[in-house]
């Protein structure tokens, strides 16, 4: 009889090289000296100082002026309790765009309106472009061709301010907010303004505020206050749906 | 059935792309011909030898803008800002460098300076305009001896090497650069800060923050120039400079860019106006002197191409991809300058999961190299379906680099195996360079092996963006370039005539007493 596989310690998780429960991780990283036995020890005393063993610097060379590039392999026995993790998730409900406006139609019986922008410096307009534009993404149709949908795209570059003041004049349901750059975290600083802005002004609930980027993730989003993020990946029917479930549920929860 | 070293092409087609390029080409040359912009007039001031800054409200405010400010005002930009500067230096008998320190002490206002007989201004005007343009061809002169001298990587018959550097401090920036350079990098791209191409004034000094990428200066420019040149010098290869050349300051960065020794720029027709918001007005005038000081300067221009097809699907969006091409080559030509220095855009941007696709970007790239023979193309690694899977990144990137080496493109922007995660670290580049490295030393002369089937799947494919091609630009030439922008002919965006960022700087003249002699020096054929 063969040995059957070990089951993975849920209550210990830890990552999987070839055998389960293993702890295997593999590193890839520079060190500004030049590369040589003193470097080989300090990359393999670093890796254990951060809590691995069986250290094996797999490869050493020069990257550039005066600096090594190191990938190596260590195993941890540190885990987290898998059963304990508690993640927000956004709805999997995934519904076309027709199902979409005939929805909205049926239920909120008005069209939605939208306002997005990249805010502060960010000049970057693909993912919003992708959520707003007629053309969409992926093959799934931007919120612009929604017959239930009247959109704002106000680009990039745009400051808070006038992206509130853009939300108000056109009575929006929701605000997009785009963003893409994040050195230094500005993207983060940038969300923390329109939240801050919008309570400076006592709007903190008046709108639907959404984010989306490649490194925005639910968790994070809500943490800062807005009601969902979206990241990498995301369908305009992603966002077109979450939208009308938050506007329907809020709808029943006035009527509740 | 046949094999050839070239995919069969119809040669009618791509001489009927030109020739409506050209009359779209026609049409943007007579906006040029009727008006100027603010951003022209400090282009010329900063040719005539203004490049200082002066200190406001604790910000270095550029001279350039300033003057322009000035004769704006008093509504004497109109005869052009050399006209005044020629009648303020013989007025105050001063030199260049006296006038400007003048001008930044508040002592001397263009604007209200008694203006002396036109002829003798205009005469003087020539001459100030003369000496600048051999000034410029001395730079060029100049950085031609030292590419020669160091050994131009270009005669080794194999695509150069483009990466970018990105760390928002020019310090570490140099760091970064040097390190790419000795792992083989033949061109460095400083990525400049996001918020720069909508800035209405070039920034001064060198600078050590910035959003995504270093503020394009002239200290920043210098810094980096004078590094690759110290490292060219030992390495005895040299190393070749590009930075950004759009925006609002797109020809004022031309000039510092010439000045400053930079090899090439990217530079494109419609990229502003799609991607930026910027008035499509501003940006066509701007434009053309750029490509006019690029084209003596020696200085490429690399086009944008590659972002069409980052809000569009890659496989259909190659009409607009060529068609672009032709346009920027239409565009260029205007501006006299010469085929070779033309480094036009396109990218391999495809979903790396459809059946067939390496097929179809072998011929896109092909097909490329064969409408443009001439041109030292840049093709653009795959940025739109980078996930953060970086060992996934470094396959595509692989196929990318082999691709680039079969079909002789002129340069390769490599893809960084954390595309799509952070602008890149030094390991990044380093293990991108080293897996270029290894496909194009190993695949060199590959392209002079193998062969194209008459009747194959890439022929028809290639046939077939020709074809497409041609549909549209018939359609462009009909309702003309700007109303095809508004109608989102391109990249899926609409964009108004008078709409956008910079309207304001653009504004009419009269050709017999607006001077520019520029555009005679450089070749305009506008």
């Amino acid at each position: 009889m063969p040995k059957p596989v070990a089951q993975p310690d849920l209550k210990n998780l830890r990552p999987y090289g070839d055998t389960t429960n293993d702890g295997a991780v593999q590193f890839s990283f520079t060190l500004p000296v030049e590369p040589g036995p003193k470097a080989r020890e300090a990359a393999t005393q670093l890796v254990r100082k951060w809590g691995f063993f069986d250290v094996k610097i797999a490869h050493m060379s020069s990257a550039g002026v005066g600096y090594s590039f190191i990938v190596c392999f260590g195993r941890t026995e540190l885990g987290v309790d898998f059963t304990q993790i508690v993640v927000p998730e956004l709805s999997n409900e995934k519904r076309t765009y027709k199902e979409i406006d005939s929805l909205i139609a049926k239920e909120i019986k008005r069209p939605v309106k939208v306002v997005g922008a990249c805010t502060g410096y960010d000049a970057h307009t693909v993912g919003l472009d992708a959520i707003l534009n007629m053309k969409g993404f992926d093959g799934d149709i931007g919120l612009e061709r929604y017959k239930n949908f009247r959109c704002v795209n106000m680009g990039s570059q745009v400051p808070t301010d006038e992206l509130i003041d853009r939300a108000v004049k056109e009575k929006a349901d929701a605000i997009l907010l785009s963003k893409i750059v994040t050195q230094k975290d500005i993207h983060i600083t940038d969300m923390q303004e329109l939240i801050g802005k919008l309570k400076a002004r006592g709007l903190s609930d008046r709108f639907i505020l959404v984010a989306g980027g490649p490194r925005i993730t639910h968790a994070m989003a809500l943490e800062l206050g807005f009601d969902a993020g979206f990241t990498i990946g995301t369908r305009p029917s992603d966002v077109a749906n979450f939208i009308y479930e938050t506007l329907r549920d809020r709808a029943k929860k006035k009527k509740g | 059935m046949s094999y050839a070293s070239t995919l069969p092409l119809s040669a009618k087609k791509i001489a009927r792309c030109r020739s409506i390029a050209r009359s779209i080409g026609d049409v943007v040359a007579d906006l040029i011909h009727a008006n100027s912009t603010f951003g022209t007039e400090r282009a010329v001031l900063r040719l005539l030898g203004f490049n200082g800054a002066l200190q406001k409200d604790n910000l270095l405010f550029p001279v350039s803008n300033f003057m322009v400010g000035q004769l704006s005002e008093t509504g004497r930009l109109e005869d052009g800002a050399l006209y005044w500067v020629a009648n303020a230096l013989m007025t105050e008998k001063c030199d260049v460098p006296a006038l400007e320190q003048k001008i930044l002490r508040g002592q001397l206002d263009l604007g209200s300076l008694p203006e002396l007989p036109s002829k003798q201004v205009d005469k003087f005007a020539a001459k100030l305009a003369k000496d600048s343009f051999d000034r410029l061809i001395r730079y060029r002169k100049q950085r031609d001896k030292i590419r020669q001298r160091q050994g131009d990587p270009l005669k080794k018959g194999r695509p150069l090497k483009y990466v970018i550097v990105a760390t928002g401090n020019i310090f570490e920036d140099v760091i970064q650069a040097k390190s790419a350079a000795l792992d083989g990098a033949d061109i460095i791209a400083v990525i400049r800060s996001t918020a720069q191409s909508l800035l209405d004034y070039v920034p001064q000094g060198t600078t050590t923050e910035g959003f995504g990428g270093t503020y394009a200066t002239q200290a920043n420019f210098a810094l980096m120039r004078q590094a690759l040149d110290e490292l060219g010098e030992k390495e005895g290869r040299y190393i070749r400079l590009t930075n950004y050349c759009s925006g609002l300051c797109m020809s004022e960065i031309a000039v510092l860019a010439a000045i400053e020794g930079l090899d090439c720029l990217l530079n494109d027709a419609m990229y502003g106006i799609l991607f930026r918001d910027i008035n499509p007005r501003r940006t066509l005038i701007d434009q053309h002197f750029s490509r006019l000081i690029c084209s003596v300067s020696g200085i490429w221009i690399m086009t944008g191409e590659d972002n069409y097809m980052k809000t569009t699907d890659a496989v259909e969006s190659g009409d607009q991809v060529l068609a672009s091409q032709f346009i920027n080559e239409a565009y260029a030509l205007n501006a006299g300058m010469k085929k070779s220095q033309m480094s036009i855009g396109h990218a391999m941007e495809m979903d790396p999961f459809y059946e067939k696709v390496i097929l179809m970007e072998t011929a896109r790239a092909q097909m490329t190299r064969q409408i443009f023979p001439e041109a030292p193309l840049k093709y653009m690694c795959n940025t739109k379906y980078k996930t953060g899977d970086i060992f996934f990144s470094h396959a595509v990137d692989t196929i990318f680099n082999l691709i680039g080496s079969l079909t002789n493109q002129g340069t390769i922007l490599l893809g960084m195996p954390t595309e799509a995660i952070h602008t890149p670290w030094l390991q990044d580049r380093t293990i991108s360079i080293r897996g270029a490295n290894y496909i194009l030393n190993g695949s060199l002369g590959l392209s002079h092996e193998l062969g194209y089937r008459s009747d194959g799947f890439m022929a028809k494919f290639a046939a077939k963006v020709l074809d497409e091609c041609v549909e549209l630009l018939e359609k462009i030439e009909k309702i003309g370039l700007l109303k095809a922008i508004e109608k989102r002919y391109f990249a899926g965006v609409s964009r108004t005539v008078e709409g956008g960022k910079g309207a304001t700087g653009v504004f009419p003249v009269d050709r017999n007493h607006y001077i520019n002699p520029f555009f005679e020096l450089m070749g305009s054929k506008i």
